[in-house]
Parts: C-alpha cells; structure tokens; sequence
C-alpha cells in the first residue's frame, strides 16, 4: 500500500501554494515599512535641517539665536566622550569575553554571570545613569566630567560588547585551538596568535555597533547632569562637557520654530557620526574576514 | 633560501640518529594502569602499552572504543575536554607525563599532533608551518625561512607549493592542507608524532601519499597512528594495538595480529565480523 496518494498531493497542491506565496507576501511587506520608515524620516530631517547646515554651524558655539547657534560644542563633546567609552568598554568587554570563554570553568558560577550579562543588557539606560550618578559623579567624585560620562556610557554598552565579543570567540573552530595546543602553545598564545585575529571581524562589528548606540543616547547624560549651554571646549577628561544627543533634544524643546531647524541640522550631523562609525565597521570586517 | 645547507644538515642528522637508534631501542612511550573517565564513563580500563622507538604503531578498533581517547592522552590533548580524570601513568622517555612539574606545552613540543580534519590555520601556508617554531621563539627569518621548506620536504609537499608560501592554506586541496598539518607538526622537531585517523578526510590518491610519507617519517620519528581502516593499519604500521570497549584486547607486531591473532575478538574485529 502508498501512504502518499499522487492525485491527493496534486489536489493539495493549490492551498500550498496560495500560503507559500501569502507568508512571502507579508514579509515583503514587513522590509517595506521599516524601509519606508526610514524614507520618511530621512526625508523629513534633511530636507528640515539641510538649509541650516554650513561651515558655520560646525564651528558655532550654541546661542540663543537660532541663526547663530552652533554644534561645535556638543560635537567636540561628543568625540571625547567616545575617547573614553571606546577603550574602556573594548578593553574590559573583549576582556570578560575571554575571561568567560577561554578560561572560566563551566559550572553554576559561571552560568549565573552570564545570565546577569544578558539581563543587564536589558537594563533601561536612565538606570545606568542613576548607577553613574552615584558611583562615579559622587562617590568618585569625578562631577560631571567627560570621565564620569564616559565611565556610565561605558558600563551602559558593556553588556552588549561582552555579548558580541562572546559570540565571535565561540564561532572560531575549536580545531585551530587544538592544532595550536596541540604543538605546545600557551593558552595566551593561541588567544593572542589564533582565536583574536579570527575573532576580531565579530568583536569590533559588535562594539562599533555598540558605540554607535552610547554616541545616541541622551537619559544617561541628563541623569548625571550634563549642561547643554557651553561655551568653550574640554580641555582633558575631567572638564565638563556637552553631547551631540543633549544638544539636539534641548534645541527640540525649544518654542522657538526656527530651533526645529537647527535641530534637524544636529540630526544630520549625529547621523553622520554613526554612518561613518558604520562604515568604519563594514570595512574592518571585510578586511579581516576569513572563511573557514 | 639557501639549499645546499639544508641537505647538508638533513644528511648529518640522519646518520647520527640511526646510531642512537641502534644504541637504545628503547619504548618511547611506556603505558602503565592507564584509567580515564569522561565523568561517569570509564572510557580507558587499565591500559598498559609499550611504543617503540622510530616505528609506527597502529591503533584500531570499533567506534567509540577509546582509540582516539588513548592517542590524545599521550600528549594530554584529552584534557581540553572538562570532566576527564585519569589514574595510573604514563612513561615518556622515562618522565610521568602527569606529573605535576612536566608542563603541557614542554610536553606538546615533544609530541606533534595530526588531527582527524585538515586544520590549518587561516593563514599563509608558510605562516602556518612558522607557527610552532615562532611560539617557541624563534623569530630570525632566515632560520625560519630555512625551517619552512625542511617541513615541506619532509612533508613531501614542498614542490607543490613552493610558489606559493604566501597563498592562504585554505585555497589548497584537503589532501594538501593535510600533508601541510604534518609539515607544520613536523616544525616543531618532535620526537614522537600523533596522528588521529589523518586519512578518513581525504581522497584515496591522497590518502596513499600520506601513507607513504608516514613510511618516511618513521626513518626520523616515533609515530602512532588512530585508523578505522584495517588495511592501512596492516600496510603502514609494525605493531598494531587492538582496542574494544576501552581495554587493550591485543597488541603485537602488525604481522602477527593480522595473520595469526591471539584473541577471538581480534579475529573477529579484523576479519570484519564486527565494527
């Protein structure tokens, strides 16, 4: 006896179809509205802020003037912040990921850090802020520096970076550790020799991903008292300072209509930060990828 | 590169090492009580082994028999599993491998390892081969340069790549990437080297020329080979172990294992009965 009939399957077949090209429908349709999303938005900043954009508004301190105001203050803020988000966070992430993939033992321990790893990449970032406040702003007393920011943003992407970092160290064939260990190699040595450099395309994807996010994100610097009106540049780490996202959300919330503009301007600036800190990524992991 | 320095050097070794040999043929290796467990799974029950000095010996038997277990114990790889504990020791050239002062990686630069897979490093082939006698410090180009094409001719595969050392090893056939992890084993200078089922990737053409260089190499190393195949075992090596359920059943000279064997579950395993 057949258990699948011919003319059964053919009879079927229709139905089949009809949901196959239905679910492919609808994610099509699912790409479009987040493409169109970004159309929009796009769209509507550059043609807001293009008109405000010029040489002038780069080197423009901020004013109360919407024709005079300016984004060179947040913008130099916003390049010493990263100075300091991006090798305290690269150095202690990269760093844990190793810890925890190379070295650490499985067991309970390890399984219950891992587990707060993840979780604490959920945490909303105002509450990191209020962590910064307290440890680095107070107890530190470092005020409301360029370091203390830094320190907060830094602990903010942490998670993420470690997650990333994890991800890349763990897709690396344990062949090649073994080939490594295998002619008597330190563990040191194949980390730095064999596992980093295959790594390294996952590891920095992940973390200029994850600055991107720290260069965006404004609830972590309002928390820790970060002003917006500045009239000179840092000096070092421990001036205070002003940032590309704090700069923007209080040009928004300004009465003023013309602000709207200065606003959108500021947007297309952040927006080229983070296109550049993309293509930064992209080109890194093009270069360094290696099939297996 | 400078050749004729290297023939010469090759030419002056060999001599001198067939002398040693003929001094003391002794066991390379002397396995004595060897127990092993995977947590709860006693995967070696007292093994005792005796390998000899610049022979290969062969190491067959079922899946799953602790064949692979046993070869990775020799150079302690086994350890990189968690959970593994061993009793009992094991002899090389006279030093518990186990001992607390008798480190890995001194131990690994003693015994080379081939693995099961080809798996050279994404790398140049001569970065590849560079890669153990630079962990060991080594860094003088030329002594680098002239350690390269040693393991590639002892590999007998320098002519195949000689034009392209710079080529990353992973655009080379498997059978190639294979003789390039013996090259890269054998620029470590070992003493002993461990080779874990090296053929059961490759083609048959390639799977013969590694056969035929494991001929080669035993002229300079001690070498143990893990093989599912029974005809390699009985064309390539001098004495032959065989393993079942992690004990030693038999070990003797290939030729009497294979023509006349002692145990009826050898007769049996060999005359493919079973496995």
């Amino acid at each position: 006896m057949r258990y699948i009939e011919q003319e059964t399957v053919v009879r079927r077949m229709n139905g089949r179809m009809i949901i196959n090209r239905l679910f492919q429908g609808l994610f099509l349709f699912a790409t479009l509205l987040a493409l169109l999303a970004l159309v929009i938005l796009l769209y509507r900043i550059v043609t807001q802020g293009a008109g405000h954009l010029s040489l002038d508004f780069l080197s423009n301190f901020a004013s109360r003037f919407p024709e005079k105001a300016g984004i060179k203050a947040a913008l130099v803020g916003s390049i010493w912040l990263m100075a300091v988000v991006a090798p305290t966070s690269i150095i202690l992430g990269v760093g844990s990921a190793i810890y925890l993939e190379e070295y650490a033992k499985k067991g309970r321990i390890t399984t219950f850090i891992q587990m707060n790893i993840s979780n604490l990449a959920g945490v909303p970032s105002v509450v990191f802020g209020l962590l910064g406040l307290t440890i680095f702003v107070r107890a530190l007393a470092l005020g409301n520096s360029i370091l203390a920011a830094g320190f907060t943003m830094s602990l903010l992407i942490l998670p993420v970076i470690i997650v990333a970092a994890q991800e890349a160290i763990r897709s690396v064939p344990g062949e090649l550790r073994d080939a490594s260990y295998g002619m008597g190699a330190t563990k040191w040595q194949t980390i730095v020799r064999i596992i980093l450099p295959a790594a390294i395309p996952g590891i920095l994807t992940g973390s200029i991903l994850a600055l991107s996010r720290a260069i965006g994100e404004t609830a972590p610097l309002i928390v820790i008292g970060v002003p917006v009106i500045i009239q000179f540049l840092p000096a070092g780490v421990m001036d205070t300072f002003t940032a590309l996202p704090m700069q923007i959300y209080d040009w928004s919330s300004r009465p003023q209509a013309e602000f709207q503009t200065v606003a959108a301007a500021g947007i297309i600036v952040l927006m080229a930060v983070l296109l550049f800190m993309n293509s930064i990524a992209v080109i890194i992991r093009n270069k360094f990828d290696k099939s297996y | 590169m400078n050749t004729a320095t290297i023939k010469t050097n090759i030419n002056t070794a060999q001599p001198a090492a067939e002398t040693a040999q003929q001094v003391e043929k002794d066991s390379v290796y002397s396995t004595r009580q060897l127990n092993l467990w995977y947590g709860n799974n006693h995967a070696l029950k007292n093994v005792d082994l005796e390998i000899g000095e610049n022979e290969v010996t062969a190491i067959i038997g079922p899946s799953g028999c602790g064949k692979s277990t046993y070869l990775k114990t020799l150079n302690r790889m086994v350890e990189l599993v968690p959970s593994v504990k061993t009793s009992g020791e094991i002899q090389y050239r006279g030093r518990n491998i186990f001992d607390s002062d008798y480190s890995v990686e001194e131990l690994r630069t003693r015994v080379g390892m081939v693995f099961q897979k080809p798996n050279p490093f994404p790398k140049s082939i001569y970065d590849n081969i560079a890669y153990g006698p630079r962990i060991h410090g080594i860094k003088n180009r030329k002594i680098l340069d002239e350690i390269v094409e040693k393991s590639l001719r002892g590999a007998a595969i320098w002519d195949e790549v000689k034009d392209r050392l710079n080529e990353n090893a992973y655009g080379i056939s498997g059978g190639q990437q294979q003789r390039i992890c013996i090259a890269r084993a054998l620029a470590i200078e070992p003493d002993v080297i461990l080779m874990d089922e090296p053929t059961s990737a490759l083609d048959p053409i390639s799977t013969l020329k590694v056969e035929e260089l494991v001929q080669e190499l035993k002229e300079q190393y001690s070498i143990i080979i893990v093989t599912h195949n029974m005809q390699q075992a009985a064309r390539i090596s001098d004495k032959t172990a065989f393993f079942l359920n992690g004990e030693v059943i038999e070990y003797d000279s290939t030729d009497a294992i294979f023509s006349n064997p002692a145990d009826k579950r050898t007769e049996d395993y060999i005359s493919g009965r079973f496995g």
